[in-house]
């Protein structure tokens, strides 16, 4: 696959409160972003299991984002502090596995941040792009 | 279960994703995709037109799971869950997909772009519909009582409310007496009535109301239960009483911030707060001469971003009884800016500069300067609009802080099982959609203890939470949202993660057949999953987002034709 007309295909978890609030506000505000984001939409980002994120992955993700409520302010008191611990583990996991560790982000984005939302898919994505596709992407193994 | 049958509905918004989305093109291919027996577009899914093509739909073509691809969830499942209900279908059987705020309104101009994303999305919601389950919501009996924690204005208005609605009211106050933070305060903006005079008329129709039982002195120790069935313990200097109630008003208030250290305020005499200053106007104390006000002092800072919104006109109405009882006295308020937004706040701003009270504008880059030896002298101040630099006579400097949340949140927040916001102040559970109540069922906010408000704010608030409390002890049970965890006690091997990471206490652990298993209090659970994510054994399942639901969904993206048979016909199978 050539590298300049490869579009990623981007996983993003979303928690209901905050992150997928803050996509819709970006929406309500017409900003505008890449089309390669296909959101999951989760109750909490703490939902998102390190099989979850990795099975993004096996099933072809060039990149995998988790977006949640910040530290304090989660709807659940403490879901997103699961996930952050997780997400110490699991960086490194993906390194060892050969999956550069880039492809897998987590973000804090308040439902009142739609422009940090619109501008984390954007410097997602184009980080992806960079990285070209993923290992396990389905299409470069043509399937 | 019966073979899925599903029907989706494909929204054009008017223009909003039609002119973006090519749907009828999306809804040829959502045609193909397996389980969909039917697929149409509709102008506008959410109007009446919409909703009876649903209803219609479920009916003529047997379907057993439906999708509406449209705007967004937070706002509109509630309505397309209620048409598949009142078609017969329970509502865990929808599934909604997001293809205006989430894609067409954020591609416009990459409509082709647009379109293949939202064939992807529905595809991905296609994936989850088809292994969606129907979910039983069980019925909870609710005691027809309720607490309220604070018995400030606000608190007591709550109070009042619900007893005149004929319900049974504990109220607990720490403090020796009723009346909160306007005990402290001289007077109320913009009528300028003493504070003293609104709240003991409340304070004495509470007292001496038969549906009200008020705890002076007094704290809330514990809070056990959920909804409908709260089980509360209450410490009156070291007595304890527990009673048992359906829902539970918090109305803690806020606290003002002392601002040690700055601009000598604890240093030096005669530098006070606005609080301070007001207790001394109400006992009759002399106030200075030349009196300089400094506004946002802690608020509007590095360390406390927000805005705490009553200051400005709590300094206005303070400056202007100052030139009221003193028409020859001198009173500057320096700010950076000026919130004066509620009824008659502008009049009573310009009354203010009417009578002489003197507005100067500063900016946080050069704050003012106190000089003095022992004691304010001066105040200098760069005018920020003149750009020229004042001296300003200072016989006392009065410092405009903002409310601040109270000690008591960390531990109401812990006890009731509700969260904080980024500050410290209490969260509730949607800004704008639910404004008075948490997140946990059954537990209501209002007054400062969420965001400093006003007397007149606390007051609609306290009527908003208390109508919401009365809801369920008027109805005698509700019905909360399915989407809870259940554990499969048979692979469940009694570790105790889940029980730890609950944020919600909703997990425990009990003997079963010989071994230790994990058990849900459905009415407790909120739903959040982090016990199933963390699951070692894969015991616990988060129904209506099961690991199988969101697998289906995350290879929903990749589906073609080649993918498809290699999985032999099916996409979406966990693999």
């Amino acid at each position: 696959m050539n590298r300049d007309d490869f579009e990623p295909v981007i996983i993003g978890f979303c928690c209901n409160w905050c992150a997928y609030a803050a996509a819709d506000l970006a929406g309500t505000s017409r900003m505008q972003y890449p089309a390669n984001l296909r959101t999951v939409r989760v109750m909490c980002s703490g939902r998102v299991s390190d099989m979850l994120i990795f099975k993004a992955f096996a099933a072809g993700a060039d990149g995998v984002l988790v977006a949640g409520c910040h530290p304090g302010d989660c709807h659940y008191m403490k879901g997103n502090l699961s996930t952050s611990r997780r997400f110490v583990a699991m960086k490194p996991f993906l390194g060892a596995v050969g999956i550069q560790p880039e492809r897998l982000r987590l973000e804090w984005i308040g439902a009142s941040e739609g422009p940090k939302f619109a501008e984390t898919v954007r410097s997602f994505t184009e980080t992806v792009r960079g990285l070209g596709p993923s290992p396990l992407n389905r299409r470069r193994n043509g399937l | 279960m019966d073979e899925p049958r599903i029907g989706v509905f494909v929204c054009h918004c008017g223009r909003n994703i039609g002119a973006y989305v090519d749907v009828p093109e999306v809804v040829e291919y959502v045609k193909g995709l397996p389980n969909v027996v039917h697929a149409e577009h509709n102008l506008y899914t959410c109007s009446e037109e919409g909703i009876s093509a649903i209803k219609k739909g479920i009916q003529e073509y047997s379907l057993n799971r439906v999708i509406v691809a449209s705007c967004t969830p937070r706002t509109h499942e509630p309505l397309f869950r209620s048409a598949c209900e009142a078609a017969g279908l329970n509502k865990y059987l929808f599934e909604f997909v997001n293809i205006r705020d989430q894609c067409s309104w954020v591609h416009m101009n990459e409509p082709e772009k647009a379109t293949e994303k939202a064939k992807d999305l529905i595809r991905m919601g296609v994936a989850k519909a088809r292994l969606l389950e129907p979910l039983e919501e069980v019925e909870i009996k609710v005691a027809p009582s309720a607490l309220v924690i604070g018995g400030g204005v606000v608190g007591m208005s709550a109070a009042l409310n619900l007893a005149q609605q004929g319900f049974d009211v504990h109220l607990v106050e720490k403090q020796s007496q009723l009346g909160g933070i306007l005990r402290n305060v001289h007077k109320l903006y913009p009528t300028n009535e003493e504070a003293t005079k609104l709240t003991n008329p409340i304070a004495e129709k509470v007292e001496n109301h038969s549906k009200i039982k008020t705890y002076l002195s007094s704290k809330v120790k514990e809070v056990a239960g959920f909804i409908g069935n709260f089980d509360v313990t209450v410490d009156q200097d070291g007595k304890e009483s527990k009673f048992n109630v359906g829902t539970i008003i918090v109305a803690i208030g806020a606290q003002e911030l002392k601002p040690i250290g700055q601009y000598g305020y604890g240093e030096m005499p005669d530098v006070l707060t606005q609080l301070e200053l007001e207790e001394r106007m109400k006992n009759g104390e002399a106030v200075g001469k030349n009196v300089v006000m400094i506004n946002c002092v802690g608020a509007r800072v590095p360390e406390r971003t927000y805005c705490s919104r009553i200051c400005c006109m709590n300094a206005i109405k303070n400056a202007f009884l100052i030139k009221e009882s003193n028409p020859g006295a001198k009173v500057w308020i320096l700010h950076r800016d000026l919130m004066t937004y509620g009824v008659d706040f502008e009049n009573y701003y310009r009354g203010a500069m009417e009578r002489g009270v003197r507005f100067i504008r500063y900016s946080l880059e050069r704050p003012p300067e106190v000089i003095g030896n022992g004691k304010v002298e001066k105040i200098r101040v760069y005018h920020e609009l003149r750009k020229t630099e004042l001296e300003l006579s200072c016989d006392m400097l009065v410092l405009t802080t903002p409310l601040i949340p109270r000690e008591d949140n960390q531990g109401i927040s812990k006890m009731l099982r509700v969260s904080l916001d980024e500050f410290g102040f209490l969260l509730e559970a949607h800004l704008k959609l639910r404004p008075v109540e948490f997140a946990m069922d059954g537990i209501y906010i209002c007054g400062s203890a969420k965001w400093p408000t006003d007397v007149s704010e606390g007051i609609s608030q306290a009527y908003a939470a208390a109508s919401k409390a009365a809801g369920p002890l008027r109805t005698g049970y509700v019905r909360p949202e399915a989407i809870t965890s259940s554990v499969n006690e048979d692979i469940c091997s009694g570790c105790g993660t889940c029980v730890s990471l609950c944020p919600f206490e909703a997990m425990e652990l009990v003997p079963k057949d010989g071994k230790r298993v994990a058990q849900v209090t459905v009415a407790q659970c909120k739903g959040c999953g982090v016990c199933g994510a963390a699951c070692p054994s894969g015991a616990v399942t988060m129904n209506h987002f099961r690991n199988e639901e969101i697998m289906a969904q995350l290879e929903a993206p990749w589906y073609n034709e080649a993918f498809v048979e290699s999985k032999g016909g099916v996409i979406g199978e966990p693999g």
